[in-house]
């Protein structure tokens, strides 16, 4: 068996997040996919406002700290005029599926090569966990203190599914990071996204659904059991849409 | 040489490894808090440590690098 | 030397490509939308890149990312489009940007309409976004300054770090006459001279980091002393001023813009009828030319102000002249023009009361 080393594309900065938070899985796994492609020098990371709005002292490549829900549209400004640097975002619900819809929507509408990891946690961390666009039907968060009801407060965005029927997109994949054989998927959509890039081939998202402890009220283990019973059955994991468009 | 090992100081105290680890044999301790205010995961059982790594996969911190598996 | 007859739009387009920006982020908003149909035909012919982007506010984001890189950038709009940019440029400013907007306004507030105004002059002077920053301010009066300015405001922004912005009006940026170009062989500006820019570190250098989140209020505090510091070197090096038969003017008329060429035309009938008026013309509004408008109102006992506008302007007139004169203020507002006739009329006015 090899050893486990902390990838290099991650730096020395501790981790600001919670205890139990899987955003530091899923910083990691970005951070391998850079190393074991060998693009940490020609890798450019946006981090908009959120948990992770930070982010920039954690990954070693160059990174832009964006507006909330503007990532996808830094992320073009970026790649358009460096078309054969790899550029990714690290997105939340609320900054992905609410206040930058249109920035996502149509970053992926234009096919723009680049990879959006999308970290959805059905909450909004940062602010104290307020309702996210992906919060579960009946779920209590501050905002929604007697549970998100529908006939108010509308249904969860379901982001892989819209993302499915837009041609931009070359890959749109849900995974998860509850347990070694979903870190593993996650992982290699990750990867597949960043060689969809590589070849110029598209848009590629990955949504990773995560936990919130602290929000959610729950141990870090038993957010994970959380997920699993609540989360995974209102977003399937797998594969939306997978093919290059150019 | 133990194969699990913990930085005792980045380490949260989640618990997140001890779900992933198939010999049951990581746990978090209870006598000594680290400068964070946690108590820490440990491996108490070196000898039936198989340096699968999957605790360190599970750690969101980089808190537990493994040494010493099988070359 | 090249001599064409252009708009205003196409010449600052035209001018923007031969001062090497590459990227042009825009959005379609009347009566600035020539730009973007300019910059559309002309970008991959001279391998730079064009993007008509989702809105105002991808547009600007767009170019943050792009100056981001080192890359010279810009993106035009008119009145309610730069509102929805003001988020985007306080980011380019905090996080220490070059980068270049152009506002070709037209009448507000809200949806206002679609003709030539200046009301924008608060908002690109005091208020572009939320936060402490400034932004360089350029206002062409002709379809040359729209030209000679723009590549100005890609140099000045790349040599202080922060956006620059022309304000233009529909006037300008509709009105055609001839414009000279120098003979300079197109070039794409790359990032080669900004150390600074995250375009990849190609192992060779530690990360680069773009950012204007400072969670500790002493270090956010710092950022912005130091930002005022590089503005006081801004006040110093960059203010301009057009003076015109100041030397021996009794009524000054302040004007910036395509305003300040009505007002021209006023001053000289008001001379032929043998008042002594002179124009004095802000080119930079920020920095406002404080110490040049207060040379050329010397000889002066009254001060007019003319704007497209209920007056914004003129409070930077009375601040930069302390109020030792008094200062009088014409404007028309909501897209309507100015006559030289009713300038005249105000400098008689004036020169009749004392």
């Amino acid at each position: 068996m090899p050893d486990f080393n902390k990838p290099h594309a991650l730096t020395d900065v501790p981790l600001h997040y919670c205890p139990g938070c899987t955003h530091g899985i899923v910083h990691r796994l970005v951070a391998e996919v850079i190393d074991e492609m060998e693009i940490e020098g020609d890798t450019i990371g946006i981090c908009p406002v959120g948990c992770s709005v930070m982010a920039y002292d954690y990954f070693n490549c160059d990174m832009i700290e964006a507006a909330h829900g503007r990532a996808p549209a830094v992320a073009t400004g970026v790649k358009r005029a460096n078309p054969d640097k790899f550029v990714f975002t690290y997105q939340g619900d609320g900054d992905l599926a609410a206040i930058g819809t249109a920035e996502t929507v149509h970053a992926a509408t234009r096919g723009e090569n680049i990879t959006v990891i999308f970290i959805n946690n059905t909450t909004y961390g940062m602010t104290g966990g307020q309702m996210a666009p992906t919060t579960l039907p009946g779920q209590v968060t501050q905002t929604t203190p007697y549970g998100r009801n529908t006939d108010i407060e509308g249904f969860p965005v379901k982001v892989c599914e819209i993302l499915s029927q837009v041609s931009g997109v070359a890959l749109a994949e849900r995974v998860t990071v509850t347990d070694p054989a979903n870190i593993r998927k996650a992982k290699a959509a990750i990867r597949k996204g960043f060689e969809f890039q590589k070849n110029k081939q598209g848009f590629s998202l990955i949504e990773v659904l995560s936990t919130c402890p602290t929000n959610w009220g729950k141990s870090p283990v038993e957010s994970l059991e959380w997920l699993k019973e609540n989360m995974i059955p209102y977003f399937p994991l797998g594969v939306y849409k997978e093919g290059a468009i150019r | 040489m133990s194969k699990m090992i913990v930085e005792f100081d980045t380490c949260k105290g989640c618990g997140l490894c001890t779900t992933a680890c198939p010999k049951k044999i990581v746990e978090i301790q209870h006598e000594k808090l680290n400068k964070k205010g946690y108590y820490t995961a440990v491996c108490i059982d070196n000898d039936a440590c198989i340096a699968c790594t999957m605790c360190a996969m599970m750690c969101p911190e980089c808190a537990i690098i493994i040494r010493g598996g099988e070359k | 030397m090249e001599r064409m007859l252009m708009k205003g739009n196409e010449a600052l387009a035209e001018s923007a490509i031969r001062a090497g920006c590459k990227c042009f982020f825009g959005y379609p908003i009347t009566p600035q939308t020539e730009i973007s149909a300019y910059m559309a035909k002309r970008m991959p012919k001279v391998g730079g890149v064009f993007l008509q982007a989702e809105s105002e506010i991808a547009a600007i984001n767009m170019v943050y990312g792009c100056a981001s890189s080192g890359i010279r950038c810009m993106t035009s709009s008119s009145s309610p489009g730069i509102s929805l940019k003001g988020e985007g440029v306080s980011y380019i400013a905090g996080s220490d940007l070059p980068a270049v907007i152009v506002n070709v306004m037209r009448g507000g507030p809200g949806l206002g309409g679609i003709q030539p105004s200046q009301s924008d002059y608060w908002q690109a002077t005091r208020a572009l976004g939320h936060g402490d920053f400034q932004i360089i301010v350029y206002a062409p009066s002709s379809v040359q300054e729209m030209a000679d300015y723009m590549g100005k405001a890609f140099d000045m922004a790349d040599k202080f770090r922060m956006p620059a912005l022309i304000l233009a009006d529909g006037l300008l940026g509709q009105m055609m006459e001839p414009v000279v170009f120098e003979d300079k062989e197109i070039k794409m500006s790359d990032a080669s001279e900004k150390p600074w820019a995250t375009n990849g570190h190609g192992n060779k250098r530690p990360h680069n980091i773009v950012n204007s989140l400072y969670l500790q209020a002493d270090e956010l505090e710092q950022y912005n002393v130091e930002r005022f510091k590089r503005y006081e070197k801004v006040k110093e090096e960059l203010p301009e001023l057009e003076s015109y038969l100041c030397d021996d003017a009794e009524i000054v008329v302040a004007a910036y813009g395509s305003v300040a060429r009505i007002a021209k035309a006023a001053v000289e009938q008001a001379r032929a009828e043998g008042i002594k008026a002179g124009l004095a013309r802000p080119i930079t509004l920020y920095p406002y030319p404080e110490k040049e408008l207060k040379t050329a109102c010397k000889t002066a006992k009254k001060v007019l102000v003319t704007e497209m506008s209920m007056g914004q302007m003129v409070d930077d007139v009375r601040l930069a002249l302390e109020c030792r004169l008094p200062v009088e203020f014409f404007g028309r507002t909501g897209g309507v023009v100015p006559k030289p006739s009713e300038i005249l009329a105000k400098i008689k006015e004036m020169k009749g009361a004392e």
